[in-house]
């Protein structure tokens, strides 16, 4: 992918070498997505799909709606049937020239909206699916998981005397009573109340740490993917853009659809000098940009700035840079959109008490205290 | 201060009205139930006549007829209804009316084509005869009887159960199965105890319509409730009397167990989410033989007797017996009769239903409300050939009106109002609560007095529904066939008495062009019933 270009500036210190990991990984590998595709009818859904998940590790599905990623984990789980490629669990193909039905993988899945028996209680409902055990035995376990996510009063509850906290909670507790070898989490917390949904991240995080599951969760919420998720697959468009850590997915993005995606997203234009970079809110020095190697010399880059990257301040009129054509206030904060002299548009949040009017001429500056990311001209929007 | 009290006045003051209307209303269909209890009262030595051998032994046969109906009906509608919902079945859509249409085709005219095909000199057994076979099995009794029963009743199932199907989370299938069930094991544990209250209530209507009707026992020569009826009530009076009320006592127990049944089945709170369809893959072109098959049994068979007998009816005519459209005629104004007293009589109904809830300014009238409900749809519990009865002995009380023959006519429609009024109430019902109180209100304070706002914002809104009701007991009151042949004046002829006579003589050529007629008005009332009702085809 283009993406490598960039990759001028990934030094080895800071990048593991994927085949070391590989080696290292190799006998905890849980899932292997293998050029996986899925059409349903004329549409490509999933498009040559590739993914390798450890054991223990909670990874977080992040895109857009449509992008694919409630399909993959309905391939995963063994719902839909891929049409290309292969799903490996714990090395054993599952799909593709094979197909095992979803009762005989160890897969678990947590459903977007629980999908509670209504007609069975919450301690039937989490015993559901441990019917090898004796009576006896499958009441201790039941009861074990209830305790684990916080429920050991409601056993004889049904679904819709739960509010959905607790629904989700019953919900988790089922998908894990098995022993899934993996567990799928399929927007968890999308029918939660905005309040509910922090602390159920926090709670549910908490849970399958203790349980010490493998897990797969989908989002389209970029906060939620960072805050529960030891690694994030942005996925766009039936494809995976990049996989990395929460931090390094968000500071050093491999494209201009992962930069976007995570929060808002300004591209400043800039032609690169021996030590600097001309820019229209100036020449920045060469060492705030992360990694521009030599060879980037005399060409045009685009620069990403967070709203949290540069700030608009009033200034005399000869040392303007541009004009506010928006204001959105948020409370604690105020987002400002400038229109540069330049061209281009750049977002920017203050602290509610800096105050600078709407149609003001101002000066915009970048005062982050991190190397910022950038993109060569002319690399198409991913978007 | 003083409009808001007038207004609360005129508002209950109307309310009071219209309830005293709705109560007429089911102080009237109530008619044939009050007359049947008190001629029971006067019947004479009823302990004994309750437990003699004929009584006991009809009872045992319809106990039979009922359970081998409703048995064969889940058996049938069960799978059916999850192949074209749940399935990637060829032409879902097609077999979805299909399979739905033998619900509204009388079952007197499947037993009469039957029973042609069937019988001893019948063209079966001509066809086989070269080949062999000496005799047929007997289409006469309870195997037969419980044949075309089934094939006309179980849509009652399968409407029932399609609609469980499809308001079903299939998400839940979904987690069932990563919970380790197989698809059987998941349909056993999740979907079956969720669509179990639908196809319960389904399997109830299957067991009170196989129980009340009166065409097919009587042409298969099965004694049960129905046929003893019809023949006791001219030679024993008492013996008739008592079967009626043994066979209403039943029907009412049926419905009251539907009713509990209908509201019991737990409702999932996210409704029908597409899932992909479980494929048939080898079993596709059986599923579909299948599916064809029953359709093909209920539909073309007897459409291709009657073709055959229209082609026939060229060559044997019995001039006394030949088709006058006048009989058409007949049947059509008595129906319309019947449909705009049935609308009329709706309304007031209707309205105490739908806004029961909201105007319970006093107890009383609030039960008054419920009462007045209940008994206007008795008409559901009441068979055909019971209605017909029980007014055969009011007019008997009438003297020389009923020696002068005057009464029937009126009888007749007022036998089809009762039978009927609970589709047209049913309809009107929906529609009412369909319109929001605050329409009216809003009617209210734009200055429109109660009786104005009513005409010009609720009547408009409802006259759909009144309308698809009144059109619904049409087509149904020119298919009825006991009470009309219990209260028809004598020569008085419609197209199900003409179709009635024909058979029964042996003439089945003058049978073929009255039943084709019928077979019409059944298409168009599937019609009407998508339409008011609603049945979902997707």
């Amino acid at each position: 992918m283009s993406n490598d270009l960039a990759h001028g500036r990934a030094t080895p210190d800071e990048r593991d070498d994927p085949t070391v990991r590989d080696d290292r990984f190799a006998e905890r590998v849980v899932l292997e997505l293998d050029s996986v595709t899925k059409r349903f009818g004329e549409t490509t859904v999933i498009d040559d799909l590739d993914l390798t998940i450890r054991e223990g590790e909670l990874i977080t599905l992040l895109g857009p709606s449509g992008c694919g990623k409630t399909t993959t984990l309905r391939l995963i789980a063994g719902l839909d049937r891929p049409d290309e490629g292969e799903i490996r669990l714990r090395g054993t193909s599952v799909a593709g020239p094979e197909f095992s039905p979803p009762e005989a993988r160890d897969v678990g899945v947590v459903f977007q909206e629980f999908a509670l028996f209504p007609h069975l209680t919450a301690a039937e409902n989490v015993g559901f699916g441990l019917r090898d055990l004796g009576d006896e035995e499958r009441e201790r376990r039941v009861g074990r998981l209830l305790e684990l996510v916080g429920l050991p009063q409601k056993g004889d509850a049904k679904p819709d005397e739960l509010s959905g906290g607790q629904q989700q909670r019953v919900a988790l507790a089922r998908s894990l009573a098995p022993e899934p070898d993996l567990l799928l989490l399929d927007e968890p917390f999308s029918n939660l109340d905005v309040d509910l949904r922090v602390e159920m991240r926090e709670e549910v995080r908490r849970i399958l740490k203790e349980a010490g599951v493998t897990a797969i969760s989908v989002t389209h919420d970029q906060e939620e993917a960072m805050s529960i998720s030891d690694r994030v697959a942005v996925m766009n468009d039936g494809e995976l853009e990049q996989v990395d850590t929460p931090e390094r997915v968000f500071e050093h993005p491999e494209s201009r659809f992962v930069a976007s995606f995570l929060g808002h997203a300004s591209f400043l234009a800039g032609s690169v000098d021996a030590d600097s970079v001309a820019t229209g809110v100036g020449e920045l020095p060469r060492d705030l940009v992360f990694g521009l190697a030599p060879e980037y010399d005399g060409t045009d880059i685009d620069l990403l700035v967070r709203p949290d990257d540069v700030r608009a301040v009033a200034a005399p009129a000869p040392e303007c840079n541009g004009e506010v054509v928006h204001r959105r206030y948020l409370g604690p904060t105020v987002l400002y959109r400038v229109e540069l002299d330049s061209g281009d548009t750049v977002a920017c949040m203050h602290n509610h008490s800096d105050e600078v009017g709407l149609d003001e001429r101002v000066r915009v500056e970048v005062t982050a205290d991190h190397e910022l990311a950038w993109f060569p001209r002319g690399e198409p929007r991913a978007l | 201060m003083a409009t808001t009290t007038e207004t609360g006045q005129t508002g209950s003051g109307r309310g009071v009205g219209v309830l005293l209307l709705a109560a007429a209303v089911a102080a009237a269909v109530s008619l044939p139930l009050v007359a049947l209890v008190l001629g029971a009262a006067d019947a004479r030595s009823s302990l004994d006549l309750l437990l003699a051998d004929t009584t006991l032994r009809i009872a045992l046969n319809s106990a039979l007829l009922g359970v081998g109906v409703t048995g064969f009906s889940i058996l049938l509608g069960v799978p059916l209804a999850f192949l074209t919902v749940r399935t990637d079945l060829p032409g879902k859509r097609l077999f979805s009316v299909a399979l739905a249409v033998p619900l509204v085709v009388p079952s007197y005219i499947g037993a009469f084509a039957f029973v042609y095909v069937f019988r001893p000199t019948g063209p079966l057994q001509e066809l086989l005869a070269p080949l062999g076979v000496a005799s047929l099995p007997s289409i006469y009794g309870l195997g037969g009887t419980v044949f075309v029963l089934t094939l006309y009743t179980y849509p009652y199932v399968f409407i029932t159960t399609r609609a469980a199907l499809k308001t079903l989370d299939t998400t839940l299938v979904d987690a069932a199965r990563t919970l380790q069930h197989t698809r059987w094991e998941a349909f056993r544990r999740i979907t079956l105890p969720q669509i179990r209250p639908a196809i319960g209530a389904g399997a109830l209507l299957v067991a009170l319509y196989a129980l009340s009707d009166f065409g097919t026992p009587q042409i298969m020569r099965f004694d049960a409730y129905t046929r003893v009826i019809y023949s006791a009530q001219q030679y024993d009076f008492d013996l008739a009397v008592l079967l009626s009320v043994q066979l209403v006592v039943v029907a009412f127990v049926i419905l009251a167990i539907e009713s509990r049944v209908r509201g019991s089945g737990v409702q999932s709170e996210h409704p029908g989410r597409a899932s992909s369809p479980l494929r048939l893959g080898r079993l596709t072109w059986p599923a579909v033989a299948a599916c064809l098959l029953v359709p093909l049994l209920a539909l073309a068979v007897p459409l291709g007797v009657l073709t055959l007998w229209l082609l026939e009816s060229q060559a044997r005519v019995a001039p006394s017996l030949a088709f006058q459209p006048v009989y058409a005629f007949n049947s059509a104004w008595l129906a319309f009769a019947a449909a705009a007293f049935a609308a009329l009589a709706a309304l007031p109904v209707a309205w105490v239903a739908s806004r029961r809830s909201r105007t319970s300014s006093s107890a009383l009238v609030g039960v008054l409300g419920t009462v007045v409900e209940r008994v206007s749809y008795v008409g559901y519990a009441l068979p055909g050939v019971v209605v017909g009865f029980a007014l055969v002995t009011v007019a008997a009380n009438a003297g020389d009106l009923y020696t002068s023959g005057v009464v029937y006519l009126p009888l007749l429609v007022f036998a089809y109002v009762v039978r009927f009024l609970p589709q047209a109430a049913g309809s009107t019902r929906a529609a009412f609560g369909q319109v929001s109180p605050a329409l009216e209100e809003a009617a209210r304070t734009l200055g429109d007095s109660p009786s104005r706002a009513f005409r010009r914002v609720t009547l408009p809104l409802v006259l759909p529904g009144v309308l698809g009701g009144a059109a619904l007991v049409f087509l149904t009151t020119m298919k009825e066939l006991p009470a009309t042949l219990l209260l028809r004046p004598a020569e008085f002829e419609t197209l199900v008495t003409h179709l009635w006579t024909a058979e029964k003589q042996g003439y089945y050529g003058q049978a073929a062009i009255p039943a084709l007629v019928l077979l019409l008005v059944s298409a168009l009332s599937l019609l009407v019933m998508v339409r008011v009702e609603g049945y979902d085809v997707e």
